[in-house]
């Protein structure tokens, strides 16, 4: 006797899988490597994830530098398109959504950016929608699938999203949902870092792009309950030094205001924020 | 149990004679039962506590005393399993949720029976040792007594720096106090000393608490039954308005340590004990600890990470709360999304009609009440903020 897929119940294996997307044309149009062959490789490593179990579910939101938006649920409806003969409905799907996404990106105003330096994508907003689909599933029953979201970022974090990203992060652990990020920029990014300490994910830099298959289907692939049987990759020291808010440089002892928690590195008299 | 004997009701009996479960059935357009709707409920609940958050001062750095009563009358059964039961496992709660929300802060807690109170442990900023002590301690016997709780904590919040905010909260189930002295007087001292006293009743309103709480400034509230109970403890967690004379605007002198490398060995202060690799190290005279947020013990200095600021500043910041957008506001010609910005559910109930939604003042975006819910209690960002510059 053979059991339908709907009377086996939900394992611990089963997995949603909410990945954000960095499409920052200003970070990509300045890296080594080609935007059309990382986005491959994701798109390979996406489908293994459907593969892996019949009952796994993967979203995609795009991280553009103007805005974020939902442009893969493997859940949908909509998804039914019938496929050119050359490549499976979830690719074209997927290009076909990310495509109509970046040509409305660039067409948003361009942020005024220090000359020099790349403006960053919004991932608190990719974050925070990422936290709300979340909820969704954990309301849709007792036999929900385990969520967890995986970023995948290259540009450098944008100061001013600072406290949205942390409130998110907050958020995740309270629900316990555990951040992943698989980061290939040039420096370390330290909203990642801390992202992934606290709520219990994985941040790894694949040192070598060309290779960024394995990197993801070995360490990002796994699903939450098989993760202790196998050793991935440990959290290397995380900075969780403030900054002050006077000359922004890192401080480990400093003064903070009673009534507006700003950090300074010098006794005032009154705080220059609340003037309290 | 025996009076339920008494009268010859099994508990099955009792749901219908004493609860009334048909009353929380619900009929839809066509006549037939469906389960209850919970969520507009919930939603409405929702909104009332939101209309009382503004964006005015409030005290971040807090020194609470909880006050537990467990004199005879915190064994009556009422609540079920007994009142001492359920406190106890509220008062947990909202340990946890304190530190949460107040990393910052100190807890400590007291108890009052036999007409005396005793400190059950001093102030301090570590949930698991205030739990441990309360449930080694759940024995009631005698009388409460207000009037020595009040003392008790009065003279060891004097001792708190001038800029924490002193608070206390009380859990009093008894219906009488028993006093030395005059209660009216310790009452005006707490207010002198500038200590915000609330208080929940699990039995019936009295004067005397309502009157400690309207000239301190605390708020006083008796709960109906376990749920209402958690309820109303669990508004005691975000930090209340701060009244500006009450605690001095200071700047506090604080430590970020570093995590200490893997393999050094260290004795760690707090246990006293030697240990290897995680643990802190204190940036002022060099010790080991062994988690923040702490004191450290060799030189007195408050050590913090910088998450635990950043957990207090959704207080700072707060997001605006939402606009509702009944269903017959929209005509078939005004753009109305199908689907809710947050999560992508549909915004339509069966038959394509609109639902209630909400909608952000400030981006404009559409969402349904399960995230306009999640949003304002517990990610505190907008995602259509957040995803447009």
């Amino acid at each position: 006797m053979t059991t339908s897929a709907p009377s086996k119940n939900y394992a611990d294996d089963v997995s949603l899988l909410v990945v954000t997307l960095d499409t920052n044309p200003f970070f990509w149009s300045s890296f080594p490597f080609h935007f059309s062959e990382f986005l491959s490789q994701v798109l390979a490593f996406l489908n293994s994830i459907l593969l892996l179990g019949q009952l796994n579910q993967v979203v995609v939101i795009a991280t553009g530098c103007n805005s974020c938006s939902y442009v893969y649920d493997s859940a949908s409806d909509k998804n039914h398109a019938s496929t050119n003969g050359t490549m499976p409905a979830i690719y074209s799907n997927l290009l076909h959504n990310l495509d109509e996404f970046v040509a409305k990106d660039q067409q948003l105003t361009t942020p005024h950016h220090k000359p020099g330096t790349i403006p960053s994508s919004l991932l608190s907003g990719a974050l925070s929608m990422a936290l709300c689909y979340i909820q969704r599933a954990f309301r849709s029953g007792p036999m929900h699938p385990q969520p967890r979201i995986l970023c995948l970022q290259g540009s450098t974090d944008g100061p001013e999203q600072y406290v949205a990203i942390m409130n998110a992060i907050f958020s995740a652990q309270r629900s316990v949902v555990p951040v992943d990020s698989c980061f290939i920029g040039s420096n370390n990014s330290a909203f990642l870092q801390q992202a992934s300490y606290i709520t219990g994910g994985i941040y790894y830099r694949p040192p070598q792009m060309e290779g960024l298959f394995q990197y993801l289907s070995t360490v990002f692939a796994t699903d939450l309950h098989s993760r202790e049987f196998l050793r991935l990759p440990k959290s290397l020291g995380v900075d969780f030094r403030a900054s002050c808010f006077c000359h922004k440089q890192t401080i480990d002892m400093g003064y903070v205001c009673s009534v507006c928690l700003s950090i300074f590195c010098e006794h005032h008299d009154k705080c220059s924020t609340c003037r309290l | 149990e025996d009076e339920d004997e008494a009268n010859g009701l099994e508990a099955w009996e009792r749901a219908y004679t004493e609860d009334r479960s048909w009353e929380s059935l619900q009929e839809d357009e066509s006549g037939l039962l469906r389960p209850i709707d919970t969520t507009a409920i919930h939603h409405a609940q929702y909104r009332r506590r939101l209309r009382a958050t503004a964006r005015i001062q409030k005290g971040l750095i807090r020194y609470l005393y909880i006050v537990v009563d467990l004199s005879k009358a915190a064994s009556e059964r009422d609540f079920r399993p007994s009142r001492m039961a359920v406190i106890a496992k509220q008062v947990e709660l909202f340990i946890r949720e304190f530190f949460d929300q107040n990393p910052l802060s100190h807890v400590g807690l007291v108890t009052t029976k036999d007409g005396v109170a005793n400190c059950l442990t001093d102030l301090g900023g570590s949930p698991e040792s205030h739990i441990k002590a309360l449930m080694g301690k759940l024995e009631c016997s005698g009388d409460a007594s207000l009037q020595n709780a009040l003392e008790l904590v009065h003279s060891n919040l004097n001792q708190i720096p001038s800029y924490g905010h002193r608070e206390v909260l009380i859990l009093y189930s008894a219906l009488s106090t028993c006093d030395p002295g005059d209660l009216m007087e310790t009452i005006q001292k707490c207010k002198k000393s500038k200590i915000r006293c609330s208080v929940i009743g699990l039995a019936a309103e009295m004067f005397i608490c309502k009157h400690l709480c309207q000239e301190t400034g605390g708020t006083y509230s008796v709960a109906l039954d376990e749920s209402h109970f958690k309820e109303l403890i669990l508004e005691h967690s975000p930090p209340p308005p701060a009244i500006a004379e009450y605690a001095t605007a200071n700047l506090i002198k604080m430590g970020f340590p570093q995590r200490a490398a893997e393999g050094s060995v260290a004795i760690c202060t707090c246990h006293e004990e030697a240990k290897t690799g995680g643990g802190y190290t204190c940036p002022r005279c060099k010790v080991r600890v062994c988690e923040l947020p702490t004191e450290c013990r060799v030189c007195g200095l408050t050590l913090i990470s910088s998450p635990h600021l950043a957990r207090s500043y959704h207080h700072l910041f707060p997001i605006v709360p939402f606009a509702e957008i009944s269903p017959s506001q929209n005509d078939p010609n005004h753009s109305f999304p199908n689907t809710c910005f947050g999560c992508q559910q549909s915004l339509l109930s069966q038959g394509n009609k609109a639902e209630l939604s909400v909608s952000c003042p400030k981006c404009k975006q559409q969402f349904c009440l399960d995230c306009d819910m999640y949003i304002h209690e517990s990610l505190h960002n907008c995602p259509g903020c957040e995803s447009f510059r």
